[in-house]
């Protein structure tokens, strides 16, 4: 190859490289270091965690509590299952079967969809449940914007509209329209029995929590969930993308270097979140 | 293959009459979405210049206001705004990615005899994330600016009024673009090396590239995910850092300085890795240590890992972690210093030319000597008590960012540019340009040493009487420095409308980025390269028809049955 | 030649005057560690000379005798390579940071340890404004200190983070809210000394400055005792106004009627309130002084019982001046 120009071009290759091979390479050390970058960017949350966890251990114990575990443990499934079928996708289009490569891909974007949907649910609970804290701990306690529902709902529906079901009754009770500034006592009364029952749950904690420090519990869980569940849609639109190219028929040829690439990003997002799942949920 | 190999041997002769690269597409968007990496790069250039004059308004201003104690021109509020963005501009947009993304892009696939970097459409997405970037801290500046102070401190930046959020979002944006930079450069140079190009026979510039990268990769997602705790704590009342809200303002300064102690180094690398280029070239002579400048980059990336504590020795951290951190700082020393002593090896017994880019080397050598012995005043704990926030660490700050790398960037310039566009420009006012930013940047920062040293802590409108003198010195210098600058737009303007055409190799460089046509064809080589020694001057010699410097043996370096042995 | 002018120069740049007075270089020493700092910077500013002048010399004579010229058109065949002379240069530079390293870290210790019989003084920072609480009570603009007294200083900000920094003192830190700093100093010379803010900190940063008066050690008792019953050398309003602002009263209490979180002092005097029990009480001097011992026994309507109690914490004639200065905001003084 003493020419710039071959010839015999493999649709594949793109024209700066010489060799598949180099094109394969450079396309997964790109991921990889993309990776190492974007754990880095959780490794920041994660090391804010680990600093306010040391300083006030107190309040992670007593603020995880209201966090549901069941949901996190089906999340957590529902993840790895995800994750299974991502593998099985990468398998697939290596051996060319272009139906089951189809399958697994529609299969993880619905796994995806679900863990969103779920974590929708979850994601209204806490905004209740930070309401409630502060507004106990501290009677006249600014409540900011995080707890406004409407954009939550907005930031995580679009990944799942499907989900609804989902919700527990609890949350049906509230009208997302109402104004959550008001103290517990002031809101509807859905919300009062939720308040009752949680008041009843943490009054043994209340007394040696710092309410600054259970409200930066909240803060950091919201923007690791808020984090993670954005990465997760960024995923889904890859798999998307990758099943628009399954359509087209770009891996009849076994050059699966993209599905591999996305495969690989959403192994990290799934240990990601086992990671968070290991240290928001079971604190104990 | 099937052609013949008759044609290889002035295989430079074919381009230049030809297509090149500035020439082959017409039209706005044939640039805008190109993936050519010398366009992207020429975008870059345009792009970062612009800013660079952006910055430098922004600081002639602020020393026109130092002029007299007390206002000036402006008020305390203005002012404040105004070294702040001069700080954002300079760094955010200006320095980070000037020689990476500017220089670095046009120049590292060439000195690989590559086509392309390995990811061309991260590369084009990495300009558009800068333009991005740049556009929302632009917007920021027009609904009214910040007054932070480029490090965005908290709580400072959780209260005050002015435009944080969206002046902080840029900055985030900014640094994607950072992160991919880097992250294609190490995957171009780990894959797209030639046949024979191991890592010890790559350029000095590729080396410092692959650190500066590294670092890239690994600090850049740390400010991303610190700016976007700021934006949270600012919209959304998260409480990370404000003691208000629950947070610890020093959390805030570890995690900024994890990233921007590093990015000092992301700043000198590259500078240091032209210089090496330069040296050698403008020597006419094989570099001088070529194994411990290389190994010396890549402990500068280690080390600017370990350092960035030191710069709260008075934040309120224990002493013992001060301590720590002032010993692991000084180990930065070791590697910068080394590289000096190669340079000046490197000079021994030379050929040295003194055409323009040489007299940046030497006044890279000259400045960056004072700015890296004054580190040593910081690094030292008692002696850093007294000067830090002072004109002293300022002073300091600018002789490596400025004195090294603004200069290094203008001697990587003038030495690539009649390879990115075909022209030579006027050496007569490249000497007298050169000769008034030397000047004029030690008048404006040697005087801040002075200052800093007596206690004139930084970012002070107002000032003691006593420090009038050496302020008004300061700003005659600013001036004297814009006006250099203002030749050399003027010169490099008139280089290309109608500069005198550019030889291939018009100093002599034995990388690979010479051996092509000025300006470079599309697909940047005629033929596969091999790589071979890069210092290897003595493989070339000027040939007096042409002006050019060509290879005695020119198939030497082509990947053939014949010349590839 | 060249090389000893420089040395001459090099040598009078870095004099230190015995009297410990400004140098070229840095401002006047006065404080005990202010000389090892000095020693310090000027020892490295000595390593740092030599290196410089080595390297630019270096450089220009290469330059000048390697030029490429006529009958040098290309180099001299050279090694390029010797690892001896290169582990031989990174040996004395790592000696040298070492050694560096250590005298910075030797007088880091004496800087960082305050002594323990310190005397101790509060200093809070505000935009833009410092203020210095003595053991007594007593609140001062200015930072007043006795000479040859190692004075500890516990700092914390109520805003943004600023830095206390006296340049003649060597001294320097952060100052940071919801944090307590410690930073001390033993001045050596009476005299005034510059404090400034390093830390930027907003609009005001370059006018938040204040000064130390350092006394010689007898005259420091004597004018603290003058300056803290300021009430005898002011009028009552006078002295309970200065009263309104160092201690306290004011983060609760405007003098303008607008509202915070007790109640205003602007025309209370006289004025008749309702509490929280409903019952209507007149403000006059029996009221208020039982208000500022036992502030939340008497709580007017609207406002919550979060009062602190002074008592033991204001004397009686404090408290006299208090009430003078109340009844002195009758909208009719024209004061606010």
């Amino acid at each position: 190859m003493a020419e710039m120009h071959s010839t015999d071009h493999n649709p594949d290759l793109a024209p700066h490289f010489e060799t598949i091979d180099q094109q394969r390479q450079s396309s997964r050390l790109g991921m990889w270091l993309f990776l190492v970058a974007e754990i880095l960017f959780f490794g920041g949350l994660f090391c804010v965690y680990v600093i306010y966890r040391v300083n006030q251990p107190e309040v992670f114990t007593f603020g995880h509590q209201f966090l549901d575990k069941n949901l996190g443990t089906l999340n957590t499934l529902v993840l790895i299952c995800s994750s299974l079928t991502m593998a099985w996708a990468v398998r697939a289009a290596q051996l060319r079967q272009r139906m089951i490569l189809t399958l697994m891909l529609v299969l993880s974007f619905l796994l995806a969809g679900t863990f969103l949907g779920v974590q929708y649910v979850e994601y209204s609970h806490q905004r209740q449940n930070a309401l409630l804290v502060a507004s106990q701990l501290a009677p006249d306690a600014d409540i900011p914007a995080e707890v406004q529902p409407e954009e939550a709902i907005s930031a995580s529906v679009e990944g799942a509209p499907d989900e609804a079901p989902l919700e527990a009754p609890m949350v049906e009770a509230v009208d997302p329209g109402v104004s959550m500034i008001a103290p517990a006592a002031a809101g509807p009364a859905g919300l009062a029995t939720a308040a009752d029952r949680l008041a009843a749950q943490a009054e043994r904690d209340l007394v040696n929590v710092d309410p600054a420090g259970a409200k930066t519990f909240f803060s950091i869980y919201f923007l690791m969930a808020g984090l993670h569940g954005f990465q997760v849609l960024l995923g889904m639109i890859a798999m998307l993308w990758l099943l628009k190219l399954t359509f087209q028929g770009a891996f009849d040829g076994g050059h699966s270097i993209k599905v591999g690439n996305t495969a690989l990003y959403w192994h990290v997002a799934v240990v990601i979140w086992i990671y968070m799942f290991l240290l928001m949920y079971l604190i104990d | 293959m099937a052609e013949g190999h008759s044609a290889v041997v002035t295989p430079m002769s074919e381009g230049a009459s030809g297509d090149n690269y500035l020439t082959t597409g017409k039209g706005v968007l044939s640039w805008l979405f190109t993936l050519d990496h010398k366009r992207i790069s020429v975008m870059y250039m345009v792009a970062i210049l612009s800013s660079f004059l952006f910055g430098g308004m922004f600081a002639l201003l602020v020393r026109t206001e130092m002029l007299t104690p007390g206002a000036t021109i402006m008020t305390a509020d203005t002012f404040n705004k105004m070294f702040t963005l001069h700080g954002v501009v300079m760094i955010f947009l200006f320095i980070i990615p000037g020689i990476p993304a500017a220089l670095g892009n046009f120049v590292l696939p060439l000195m690989l005899g590559a086509k392309d970097v390995a990811l061309p459409r991260l590369n084009l997405l990495g300009f558009w994330c800068w333009l991005t970037g740049a556009t929302v801290c632009m917007v920021s500046i027009v609904v009214g600016a910040v007054d932070t102070g480029w490090t965005f401190y908290a709580p400072y930046s959780t209260t005050t009024g002015t435009a944080v959020v969206s002046m902080t979002l840029g900055a985030l944006i900014l640094g994607f673009s950072s992160i991919l930079t880097g992250l294609n450069f190490i995957v171009t140079i780990h894959t797209m090396r030639p046949e024979g190009m191991t890592w010890f026979k790559m350029p000095l510039f590729v080396w410092s590239l692959y650190s500066t990268a590294i670092i890239q990769v690994l600090a850049t997602p740390v400010l991303g995910i610190t700016l976007l705790l700021l934006i949270a704590e600012r919209t959304l009342g998260v409480g990370i850092f404000d003691p208000a809200l629950g947070g610890d303002p020093v959390l805030y300064q570890h995690f900024f300085w994890f990233y921007s102690h590093p990015a000092v180094y992301i700043m000198i690398l590259p500078a240091m890795g032209i210089i090496s280029e330069l040296v050698s070239v403008f020597s006419g002579k094989h570099i001088f240590g070529y194994k411990f400048i290389a190994w010396s980059s890549v402990a500068i990336a280690v080390f600017s890992f370990l350092g960035w504590g030191h710069h709260m020795f008075t934040s309120g951290q224990s002493p013992l972690v001060n301590v720590i951190f002032s010993a692991l700082v000084f180990g930065v020393a070791i590697p910068s210093s080394l590289m000096v002593f190669n340079w000046l090896a490197t000079m021994y017994k030379g050929a040295i030319s003194l055409a323009a880019p040489m007299l940046y080397v030497l006044a890279f050598l000259f400045l960056f000597s004072i700015g890296g012995l004054t580190g040593l005043f910081l690094g030292a704990l008692s002696t850093n008590i007294h000067l830090h926030d002072t004109y002293f660490a300022v002073a300091h700050f600018h002789y490596l960012m400025f004195g090294g790398t603004v200069i290094a960037f203008l001697g990587g310039i003038h030495y690539w540019w009649p390879k990115m566009f075909g022209r030579m420009y006027s050496e007569f006012w490249a000497r007298i340009s050169a000769a008034l930013i030397f000047v004029g940047f030690n008048l404006t920062f040697f005087t801040l040493f002075v200052m800093g040293s007596h206690g004139m802590p930084r970012r002070y409108y107002n000032y003691l009487e006593v420090f009038k003198p050496y302020q008004q010195a300061s700003t005659v210098g600013s001036y004297l420095l814009g006006l250099g600058f203002m030749i050399m737009a003027y010169y490099l303007a008139q280089s290309l409308l109608k500069g005198e055409k550019a030889p291939e190799n018009p100093w002599g460089g034995a990388s690979l980025e010479w051996e092509t046509a000025s300006p470079p064809i599309s697909r940047n080589f005629e033929h596969e390269m091999i790589g071979l020694d890069p210092y290897d001057i003595n493989a070339l010699e000027l040939s007096s028809d042409s002006g050019s410097y060509i290879r005695k043996d020119p198939s030497s370096i082509l990947l053939t049955q014949a010349g590839g042995e | 030649m060249i090389l000893t002018g420089l040395f001459d120069v090099m040598t009078r740049l870095i004099r230190v005057p015995e009297d410990g007075g400004a140098t070229f270089w840095m401002p006047p020493q006065g404080s005990t560690i202010a000389g090892e700092v000095d020693w310090l910077f000027n020892f490295i500013l000595g390593i740092s000379v030599v290196f410089f002048v080595l390297i630019v010399a270096v450089m220009m004579v290469f330059v000048v005798k390697y030029r490429r010229r006529e009958g040098r058109e290309t180099a001299s065949p050279s090694p390029s390579n010797n690892t001896l002379l290169e582990i031989t240069w990174m040996a004395i530079s790592i000696m040298l940071v070492v050694i560096i390293f250590f005298f910075g870290f030797k007088s880091y210790l004496n800087i960082s340890t305050p002594p323990a019989n310190a005397y101790e003084i509060q200093v809070a920072g505000q935009k833009w404004d410092w203020s210095f609480t003595y053991p007594n009570g007593y609140v001062d603009q200015d930072l007043h200190v006795p000479a040859d007294r190692p004075v500890e200083l516990v700092m914390t900000s109520v805003d943004v983070i600023h830095s206390f920094y006296v340049p003649a003192f060597r001294v320097k830190m952060d100052v940071v809210p919801g944090r307590f700093t410690k930073t001390w100093f033993e001045a050596t010379m009476p005299g005034e000394y510059d404090i400034f803010c390093a830390e930027y900190c907003g609009t005001g940063h370059s006018d938040m400055s204040a000064m130390v008066i350092v006394h010689t050690s007898g005259e420091f008792g004597p004018w603290l005792e003058k300056a803290s019953n300021f009430l005898l050398t002011m009028t009552p309003e006078e002295g309970g106004r200065k009263l309104y602002e160092i201690r306290g009263c004011q983060q609760c209490h405007s003098v303008d009627g607008g509202p915070r979180t007790g109640p205003t002092f602007f025309k209370m005097f006289g004025k008749e309130e309702t509490l929280a029990d409903g019952s209507i009480i007149t403000v006059d001097e029996a009221y208020i002084r039982e208000s500022v011992l036992e502030p939340n026994a008497k709580v007017v309507a609207g406002f919550e019982p979060v009062m602190p109690t002074y008592q033991g914490r204001l004397r009686d004639d404090e408290i006299a001046a208090l009430t003078a200065y109340m009844r002195s905001l009758d909208g009719k003084m024209g004061e606010e």
